[in-house]
């Protein structure tokens, strides 16, 4: 770990600028409640859209609540959108691609075909019907755009299976005898995993934006929850006059999304050179 | 041939889950449509004319062969045929995101080419860095400060709209395609044309720069790749320089990967145009689309996301034709 | 005359030295031979005479036609690049850009010298006819054509480029026993009728046999024996150069035909 590390460090500078900013990111989730200068939702429309200063770094809101704090709470709502989103698509998508691959025959074949009609949408457009069908809130933004991430990896994951399957050692253990799930689970799953793992570092950063373009238009975070997107959507009005309640949160979207990018970049370089980018 | 038939598949399937999706809606179309003050014979009659009252199998059916007839319905807002209704606003989409499209492949592989031929060196880590960047930023985002700083605040650029809106009484524009630029030229119509394209400016941009960025590391990624190729070697041998080398011999076979890419960014082109849309107030898809998910207009919406995905199918489509063309190899296949 | 001088060449890549070469010389029309199995620097030693080594330190002097290879600027190296020295490889249809018609590579490739027009056709015309290709070849792709076919037009490349020596990196290895037998006969007939060097690079003393007038025999980077081939088969005195000899089969082609 700290071997890959070092390496990292040493050949890819941007990716590891990406890892840094990363843990500063989770080290602000985490620590929010404490490190932030003021309460999560604590407005005071006497305060209300300040300049940056002393007393408020980023400037106040229009209702007045302090735009550093808003942004530290809302790295929560990103991050827990990101992580979320991804174990929900990872965990359809690795079992529908596993099924797939190993199975092969007509039951790939229709696995596959779905996949391909989840692909032919945009995960935005996707995204925007469901969230138009569900209420808009976090949960919906982090079902609608799972909806549209899984295929990635039930075909990432069915590619890995279908070239291990194909592997003398996991034909002997069939022939042994050995139980399908048992095989899945030994020699299938541990193969795809690398893939697997690289396209989910890379997909992060997409997913950060996509959840932010959805509250920004409304149908994602509600009030009051701290979000990224929604702080631009509010703030989007006052962007001539008052510019800084646009500009930090859309710079925390930036920042966010490049870190993830980068490192995505540089873990696929270092795990898995001969793909290229999607 | 093959391609083909997967591709109806593809479709059938778009078809079928845009049904499953509109039929979720909550809230009752009908109400949408006979407004909430209606009476029960009111309501009971737009049912029966959306279909409402049939059984779901039977909603299906109907809707498949309306779509063969080119039928996808009234928009509940409008009250138009949804197809006229895309007539009308997917020229002006098309229009945005072709030049932004345009925009990205002239400077994407530009820039990829750059980056590979100083590999490690500073034009290789300054395109590494901004197309990363180009990736990594928020379009709604971007589309605000471009706007709120060369429009608003430094007024280079016309803050919203396609063109001058006075234009339409001085010189009115005589429409054939509906693509404002496409008519304006047809016609002859310069101050339209001239404004249209002043208008054009920073939307484009916008959209472009997500596709510029991935554009860029893809040919970069794939000219490293040719360049570690045999053939690579024999060129040298043959005393060609590394810049002739990268552009004239490697980028040819490197073109088909991101040939791929740029189909699958069209799509994602469009979709992201609706969020630039919303911001300059283009009156293309993205606004036609918000207006109906705000509206519950369900046809509106089945019909915009039936059309990017169909539009998905085909550019894939059209990709693998041209690469055909650009790869000798496939040809003969 | 001496066209290729290499003195005390090391290429190095870190602490691991690739190639150890006191002295390696090229004459006019002579047929040098390089042997000794995969990884023995065979291949970084031809490639650092067009200096061609990427990613190692390379020290001693390399000349080639007057021009020290590596102090000369990289546009004074690209004139000898093609023009003088023709690299010829063991994966012929690899070595062949897939989007390139051959003619177009050829005509590419003599304008990038200084010839075109009339004299670049007649040259074409030349150097096709002296590998025994058709003329139609031109209008092929490389996946369309076959590995003997594909070697044969490289060496009509440094032909019709005027190259007087070839450096051939195992030109033979990836192809059929026949085709081999055809390359070999064309690389005969030009070195006959033409004049040309060759520098060959082979584990395959059969052929290194037949057609070299001295050998270098090198193992893990460094030459272990050199003199003039019919010397150093004859009375090897190397251990490994006896071993190598003695792993000859007696009927090269017969046995070859099974593998």
């Amino acid at each position: 770990m700290t071997a890959a590390l070092h390496r990292l460090a040493r050949t890819d500078r941007l990716a590891f600028a990406g890892l840094v900013i990363l843990v500063l990111i989770m080290l602000a989730t985490l620590l929010a409640p404490w490190i932030a200068p003021y309460p999560a939702d604590d407005p005071r429309p006497v305060d209300a859209l300040l300049p940056p200063g002393a007393e408020h770094w980023f400037g106040t809101d229009q209702v007045g609540r302090d735009v550093l704090t808003r942004i530290l709470y809302g790295a929560r709502t990103s991050l827990f959108i990101a992580v979320s989103t991804l174990a929900l698509s990872a965990a359809v998508g690795v079992t529908l691609g596993v099924v797939a691959g190993y199975a092969g025959g007509w039951i790939r074949d229709v696995i596959m075909r779905v996949t391909d009609v989840f692909l032919a949408f945009p995960a935005l457009l996707l995204s925007l019907a469901l969230a138009v069908v569900l209420r808009p809130s976090v949960t919906t933004v982090i079902i609608a755009i799972s909806a549209t991430w899984w295929p990635w990896y039930a075909r990432v994951t069915a590619a890995a299976a279908t070239s291990v399957s194909a592997r003398a050692y996991v034909d002997s253990a069939r022939c042994l005898g050995v139980p399908a799930p048992l095989i899945v689970f030994r020699h299938v799953l541990p193969n795809a995993l690398t893939p697997v793992l690289v396209q989910l570092s890379l997909d992060a950063g997409g997913i950060i934006l996509t959840a932010a373009a959805l509250s920004y238009l409304g149908l994602g975070a509600q009030e009051p929850t701290a979000e990224w997107g929604l702080m631009v959507e509010q703030g989007q009005a006052l962007f001539t006059t008052d510019w800084w309640v646009v500009t930090f949160p859309g710079l925390a979207i930036l920042i966010t999304a490049f870190a993830f990018n980068t490192l995505g970049e540089g873990l696929r370089s270092i795990l898995d050179p001969r793909r290229t980018v999607r | 041939m093959r391609r083909l038939g997967q591709a109806a598949l593809v479709v059938a399937g778009v078809v079928g889950l845009t049904f499953v999706v509109t039929r979720l809606v909550p809230g009752d179309p009908a109400v949408a449509y006979a407004g909430p003050r209606a009476s029960e014979a009111e309501l009971a009659q737009a049912r029966e004319r959306f279909g409402l009252d049939e059984a779901v199998p039977v909603q299906l059916w109907n809707y498949v062969r309306d779509l063969f007839a080119g039928d996808l319905g009234i928009s509940l807002r409008t009250r138009q045929p949804v197809l006229d209704d895309l007539a009308l606003a997917f020229p002006a989409s098309l229009e945005l995101v072709g030049t932004a499209l345009f925009v990205a492949i002239a400077a994407g592989i530009p820039l990829g080419v750059l980056a590979a031929r100083y590999k490690g060196k500073f034009p290789d880590l300054s395109v590494r860095f901004s197309s990363m960047l180009a990736v990594s930023v928020p379009v709604f985002w971007l589309a605000l400060v471009l706007q709120t700083v060369f429009a608003s605040n430094l007024r280079w650029f016309p803050v919203a709209g396609e063109y001058d809106a006075a234009l339409d009484t001085t010189s009115p524009l005589t429409v054939y395609t509906n693509v404002t630029v496409v008519d304006a030229l047809l016609t002859g119509n310069w101050p339209i044309l001239v404004s249209t394209l002043h208008h054009l400016v920073l939307p484009a941009l916008v959209v472009a720069a997500y596709p510029i960025g991935l554009i860029a590391q893809m040919t970069r990624a794939v000219l490293l790749e040719e360049a570690g190729q045999d053939h690579t070697r024999l060129e040298r041998s043959l005393g060609f320089g590394e810049t002739s080398i990268l552009v004239r011999f490697s980028l040819r076979p490197a073109l088909n990967p991101v040939l791929s890419l740029i189909a699958l960014v069209f799509a994602y082109a469009i979709v992201n145009g609706f969020l630039v849309e919303a911001v300059f107030n283009w009156p293309g898809l993205g606004r036609y689309a918000a207006d109906a998910i705000r509206s519950l207009d369900t046809p509106a919406v089945a019909g915009v996301t039936l059309l990017v995905a169909l539009l998905y199918v085909l550019a894939n489509l059209l990709v693998d034709l041209v690469q055909g063309i650009l790869d000798p190899r496939a040809r003969t296949r | 005359m001496t066209l290729i001088s290499v003195r005390d060449l090391r290429v190095r890549i870190g602490e691991r030295v690739i190639a150890d070469v006191p002295e390696l010389d090229v004459a006019r029309g002579e047929c040098v031979a390089v042997v000794g199995e995969s990884g023995s620097g065979k291949s970084t030693t031809l490639l650092s005479i067009l200096g061609l080594v990427e990613g190692a330190q390379i020290s001693g002097s390399i000349e080639a036609f007057g021009v020290d290879v590596r102090t000369a600027s990289r546009s004074r190296l690209r004139e000898i690049r093609g023009a003088k020295i023709a690299l010829v490889m063991q994966s012929p249809q690899a070595a062949l850009n897939p989007t390139l018609r051959l003619g177009t590579l050829l005509r590419r490739a003599l304008k990038r010298h200084g010839v075109a027009g009339a004299e670049a056709e007649r040259r074409t015309a030349q150097a096709v006819a002296d590998v025994m290709l058709e003329p139609a070849i031109l209008r092929r792709y490389p996946h369309e054509v076959s590995g003997g076919q594909a070697q044969r037009f490289a060496l009509a490349l440094a032909l019709a480029l005027g190259a007087e020596v070839i450096l051939a990196d195992e030109p033979t290895s990836a192809l059929d026993v026949t085709v081999q037998a055809e390359v070999v006969a064309v690389l005969r007939r030009l070195r006959a009728e033409r004049g040309l060097a060759v520098l060959l690079v082979s584990h395959d003393l059969a052929l290194v046999s037949i057609v070299a007038d001295r050998v270098l025999v090198m193992r893990e980077g460094r030459v272990v024996e050199s003199g003039p081939a019919a010397e150093v088969f004859a009375r090897p005195r190397d251990p490994y150069t006896r071993e190598l000899i003695a792993a000859v089969p007696v009927l090269p082609e017969a046995d070859r035909v099974h593998d």
